[in-house]
């Protein structure tokens, strides 16, 4: 036994703790530290994606060329489907379904693989969570960052289908910047809100391609909402019209094709587009970090 | 039986009384066929078809700067469990540990992706370790040259899949030993590789202890932890079982375990 006993032996854990400036490892910081934070690893998200994009093709003999050739092989496959075999056109000239179906089928793949990317974000990576510290909310933003540069590679076979059905730059193609920035930040607050979902309870990855599924059929990505609901109550197409997935294809159908016009767009569609971004990012981003701490529990 | 020093000595960590629990989902004893697995669920109860292992059972100890405390035990004590914990990187059930600064586990290899280049791999293990490009872009030629890669030819450009299982360890050992920490913990097995570079790692390993406030370190070897470590924490099924001077604790483990 040590002779005298010190000062320091009568103090309990948080006293002693708090008179040598000790802090609770693995205590969630505040909202603006954690921003700060996460700020702070921008470099380290980045090169993640990157990395990430790049391993998913490094095996292949066509290496890299795959980022725009699957791309393409998807539209194919959509087009000959809907456009050849069911007809879904239903009136719309060829030269506005074909792009208005390529168009609709990359932009919501986009939300689709960040959402189902963003639910294994935290459960697929534990080890990377339990051996290293970085904000968590680095791997939801990374993985959605990834689709991101995906749909990057799949602009250009999407530029080079609506050039190739007559549509050609004007000055209309500029607001595609502002509408895949809207969606980017929509499918982050998505990838967040869902990555913590699936921290929780991993059986969601087995559920959210059905989910996912439903939801692309009743966005209108093959077919256009207000011609297909032109005999049901207008609500329907309302509701179906002002979900997100809907207002970010029309955006981007809008600002590519000509044949496209603003008569095919709810009213407001821009406040809608930012709209659901800012809720969801605000929000998913606030929900994620609430969890902080609780990441990496087995 | 604590005889180190606690006068003047500036704590590093406190563990108060530190409780984990893993929660394993599909390891239910019973029937593993859907059908039971469904009729848990339907029996609602607080945790359905989970299973929980309590990896740490009420550890508390206080380590204060310039200490090497050597973790032994059996298998599956706790050791790593308690590491984890500690660095932060495992939520408590219950009780609180407190650090001073980041505690931070040598260890990168999680980070590291297969498929990439050993370059791409050295950057993107040195980002996710928290090192600035600047830093990384100042120690790549050194951990490059440390790991021993291109002793053999062009190695560092060619995806890390194409190694061998020792240059990929010590490639990772070489990243991981690149950054120094304030409270480092060591898990055991990290010298790995040929004779010649189990040596250098273990020369690392010395130099990052030098710098490092406080040091942890996980062996199953009671010479490494003799040769290292100042104060020994003994954990059996969770429990910290003793604590003290590391021959003093050394001698009873010995005697536990029949050496």
């Amino acid at each position: 036994m040590s002779a005298a006993p010190s000062p320091d032996e009568r103090l309990t854990a948080a006293q002693l703790a708090a008179k040598y400036g000790l802090s609770v490892s693995g205590a969630r910081p505040s909202l603006v530290e954690y921003v700060r934070q996460l700020w702070d690893r921008r470099h380290f998200i980045l090169a993640f994606s990157r990395a990430k994009l790049t391993a998913q093709y490094s095996q292949a003999k066509l290496g890299q060329l795959w980022q725009v050739v699957t791309p393409l092989l998807n539209a194919a496959v959509y087009f000959f489907i809907f456009g050849v075999i069911l007809e879904a056109d239903r009136g719309m000239p060829q030269e506005v379904y074909i792009p208005f179906l390529v168009t609709g089928v990359f932009v919501f793949s986009f939300t689709q693989s960040s959402v189902l990317a963003g639910v294994r974000a935290i459960s697929g990576n534990l080890g990377l969570v339990r051996a290293l510290h970085f904000p968590r909310a680095s791997l939801p933003v990374s993985f959605a960052l990834q689709q991101l540069q995906q749909l990057l590679y799949s602009m250009i076979v999407l530029f080079a289908v609506t050039m190739a059905f007559g549509s050609f730059p004007d000055a209309s193609w500029p607001l595609i910047v502002p509408a895949l920035a809207l969606q980017f930040l929509f499918n982050t607050g998505l990838a967040l809100v869902m990555a913590r979902a699936g921290s929780k309870t991993p059986d969601l990855a087995q559920l959210m391609p059905f989910v996912m599924r439903t939801w692309m059929y009743a966005s209108g990505v093959m077919y256009s909402i207000p011609i297909m609901l032109a005999d049901k109550p207008q609500w329907i197409a309302n509701v179906l019209q002002w979900n997100p997935a809907a207002i970010y294809m029309d955006l981007m159908r809008f600002a590519l094709i000509d044949g496209y016009g603003t008569e095919n767009l709810p009213d407001h569609v821009w406040a809608a587009a930012l709209g659901w971004s800012v809720l969801l990012v605000v929000g998913g981003f606030a929900y994620f970090w609430k969890a902080e701490e609780r990441y990496g529990r087995g | 039986m604590a005889e180190y020093p606690g006068d003047g000595q500036i704590p590093t960590v406190i563990a108060d009384e530190l409780h984990i629990v893993y929660r394993v989902n599909g390891a239910k004893s019973g029937k593993g066929s859907a059908t039971a697995a469904l009729s848990r669920i339907l029996k609602r109860g607080e945790e359905r078809g989970v299973r929980k292992v309590h990896a740490v059972r009420g550890v508390s100890f206080v380590a204060y700067r310039g200490e090497a405390i050597g973790l032994i035990g059996s298998n599956g004590s706790g050791k790593s469990t308690l590491l984890r914990a500690i660095a932060g990187l495992l939520p408590a059930e219950s009780g609180k540990v407190y650090t001073n600064g980041q505690p931070s586990l040598l260890g990168v290899n999680a980070a590291l992706m297969n498929d990439l280049t050993g370059e791409r791999n050295v950057i993107l293990g040195g980002l996710a370790m928290g090192m600035s490009r600047e830093e990384i872009k100042e120690r790549y030629q050194q951990i490059v040259d440390f790991s021993g890669i291109n002793e053999k030819g062009d190695f560092i450009t060619l995806p890390m899949r194409t190694y061998s299982s020792g240059m990929a360890a010590r490639l990772r050992f070489s990243i991981a030993a690149a950054k120094n920490h304030d409270v480092l913990m060591i898990d055991e097995a990290l010298a790995t590789g040929d004779a010649n570079f189990r040596k250098r790692s273990e020369e690392r390993i010395r130099e990052l202890r030098k710098e490092a406030g406080t040091v942890f370190l996980v062996s199953h070897n009671n010479k490494s932890i003799r040769d290292t470590c100042n104060r020994v924490l003994w954990l059996e099924r969770g429990e910290l079982r003793m604590d003290g001077p590391t021959e003093e604790v050394l001698k009873e483990y010995e005697k536990f375990t029949g050496k």
